[in-house]
């Protein structure tokens, strides 16, 4: 119940701050941005086709939706952390964590809020990208199940950056600080799989299967496969298991 | 209501608090003294259950704020030395939040809200922003989520800091007013303020408890001996030297002590101690007329609670204290 409690005041915090609404204009003229591409060539390609003879099924789904989720996975690395950096950082800076952590809760009500808040925030803006998704079954007919999937596997790889990122935000008091390291740690979390296009080796696999793009790629084909929830539900876990540890040693060292 | 029993605080480098004990019994309000860095701000982050000892026991109530520190947790109200507040948050959002981090629910939370923020006089402004407000109304709202729900133990860090003088008077009214119900420590470092509000004083410095005692009980003690300050100059203008009259004075009887003041304009001031149970401004000042020069001044200086901190925190710089006005926090 105490989650609760946190839960509405990280909303209030974050929805009375500026950062909310950057970063949701900022994603929503990207996102635009990629499904105009994406449509526009779409469209050409089904000019060009037609104009052949040819006529090759085409898939909404595959040509347009598709792509677009890829996109935002990508660019949620970039939003993520900017998220979360003020989580715990800005607590810390101002002293009312001593508020927190002297009140009748435990870490994990305080934690669990935070985070819920975040991935509040975070569906919110994934949110706005449905509204320029949502022209397509104006003019035509989707599959709505395999867009559904794609969704929950950003909402899950969403999850998993925004525990990391809360955890990076025990770390320190400067909310730079945390938006920067945050920063990194999703982008290394990104290209750890380019290491299995040129190594075939056990550990590059293993570096590969760390990377959490690649667990989205399923996803985004409208495919549920139990290795890539599992990995998300296991880096949502971790980060979160770590925000705990991360907590607790503050009391000890501070 | 609190008892501490061998507390020590260690971190990686120093030792912050080394093996403290004292108890405040219930509806007590008790002043915590020392220098900055004595280690006031640690022991109370220990009470609150913000950070673990070292070694030693702390209980509030019959609750170990390291076993039970859930139950210590719901029976203590802290206000940490910066407020902790959210300035993004209205004031009535934020004592309500508070009121439910405490546990309060429904009905009695927002009579609880209304009371603090009648009492604490913040009502006026509880819909305006937090970070809007001035730094006295935001110490009042520090103080009413700190009574938010109704504690037994009230802990302050410096209530009164960085306030006006008109705040100021304020606050300890408030403070008094919240005594009777409540078990009260505050640390301060502003003497006159615990002369006026506490029944008793804790004293510690560079770790350590140095005395702890009622204010009278305090006074009484070092009053033992007379603290004179006196001001003289030469006829007609003349040069004095200082060591002069130093030499002069410090052959009078019962004098245990001569240090230089200040000498200014040709008029040089000294402050003297004399032996337990003396009262030598007679003989000074016919120490003085004798040998032909200006008594300007001659005064006993009252011993007060700056210079009983002083004396017992070991600070150097004890003839520069102005009363009433030190700051050690």
């Amino acid at each position: 119940m105490n989650a609760i409690t946190i839960f509405r005041k990280e909303l209030i915090s974050y929805y009375r701050s500026p950062i909310a609404y950057g970063v949701m204009a900022f994603f929503a003229l990207i996102t635009g941005y990629f499904f105009y591409i994406a449509v526009a060539y779409f469209v050409q390609i089904g000019i060009q086709s037609s104009m052949m003879g040819q006529s090759q099924p085409m898939s909404v789904n595959d040509s347009v939706i598709q792509p677009v989720l890829s996109n935002i996975s990508v660019i949620g690395l970039f939003m993520i952390p900017m998220m979360t950096m003020r989580l715990f950082a800005e607590e810390k800076r101002t002293g009312t964590i001593e508020l927190l952590v002297t009140s009748p809760i435990t870490d994990w009500e305080i934690i669990l809020g935070k985070w819920l808040a975040a991935l509040v925030l975070y569906a919110s803006m994934l949110g706005l990208s449905l509204l320029s998704i949502a022209t397509l079954f104006l003019y035509g007919s989707p599959d709505w199940r395999p867009m559904l999937v794609g969704y929950l596997g950003l909402l899950l790889q969403g999850g998993s950056l925004l525990a990391i990122g809360t955890f990076i935000s025990t770390c320190t008091r400067n909310q730079i600080v945390a938006g920067v390291a945050g920063f990194s740690v999703s982008l290394l979390l990104w290209v750890l799989n380019w290491v299995s296009s040129f190594q075939d080796s056990a550990a590059a696999k293993v570096v590969a299967y760390m990377s959490v793009l690649q667990h989205f790629e399923s996803f985004a084909r409208g495919v549920l496969d139990s290795k890539d929830i599992l990995y998300y539900l296991s880096a949502i876990f971790i980060g979160l298991f770590l925000t705990g540890r991360s907590l607790e040693s503050l009391r000890w060292r501070a | 209501m609190i008892k501490v029993e061998g507390l020590t605080k260690r971190y990686a480098r120093h030792v912050a608090v080394d093996n403290i004990s004292f108890e405040v019994g219930k509806g007590q309000i008790v002043g915590f003294l020392g220098p900055n860095g004595a280690g006031k701000t640690t022991t109370m982050r220990v009470l609150t259950c913000f950070l673990p000892p070292s070694s030693g026991t702390v209980r509030v109530g019959e609750f170990d704020v390291l076993e039970q520190s859930m139950e210590v947790k719901k029976r203590i109200g802290y206000l940490p030395e910066t407020p902790p507040l959210y300035p993004e948050m209205e004031v009535c959002e934020y004592l309500d939040f508070v009121g439910r981090l405490k546990g309060l629910r429904g009905e009695q939370l927002a009579k609880r809200v209304d009371e603090v923020a009648e009492r604490c006089s913040v009502g006026d402004v509880k819909s305006k922003l937090i970070g809007k407000l001035s730094k006295g109304y935001r110490q009042r709202v520090g103080l009413a989520q700190a009574i938010i729900h109704n504690p037994d133990v009230l802990i302050l860090d410096e209530p009164t800091s960085g306030l006006d003088p008109q705040q100021i008077i304020e606050t300890r009214d408030l403070i008094h007013e919240l005594a009777g119900s409540h078990t009260i420590i505050l640390s301060t470092h502003i003497l006159p303020e615990v002369e006026q509000i506490c029944e008793r004083v804790i004293i510690i410095a560079k770790g350590k408890l140095v005395a702890t005692d009622t204010v009278a009980n305090l006074t009484s003690r070092l009053r033992g001996a007379e603290t004179v300050s006196l001001e003289v100059t030469a006829r007609n203008g003349a040069a004095l030297s200082s060591g002069e009259v130093q030499e002069k004075l410090e052959r009078v009887s019962g004098v245990s002590r001569v240090s230089s003041k200040s000498a200014r304009d040709g008029a040089l001031s000294f402050m003297i101690e004399s032996q337990e149970g003396q009262h030598v401004r007679p003989e000074l000042a016919r120490a003085v007329i004798e040998a032909g020069w200006n008594l300007n001044e001659l005064h006993a200086v009252g011993l007060s609670l700056e210079e009983i901190f002083l004396e017992l925190t070991g600070a150097p710089n004890r003839d520069v204290v102005a009363p009433h006005a030190t700051t050690v926090g």
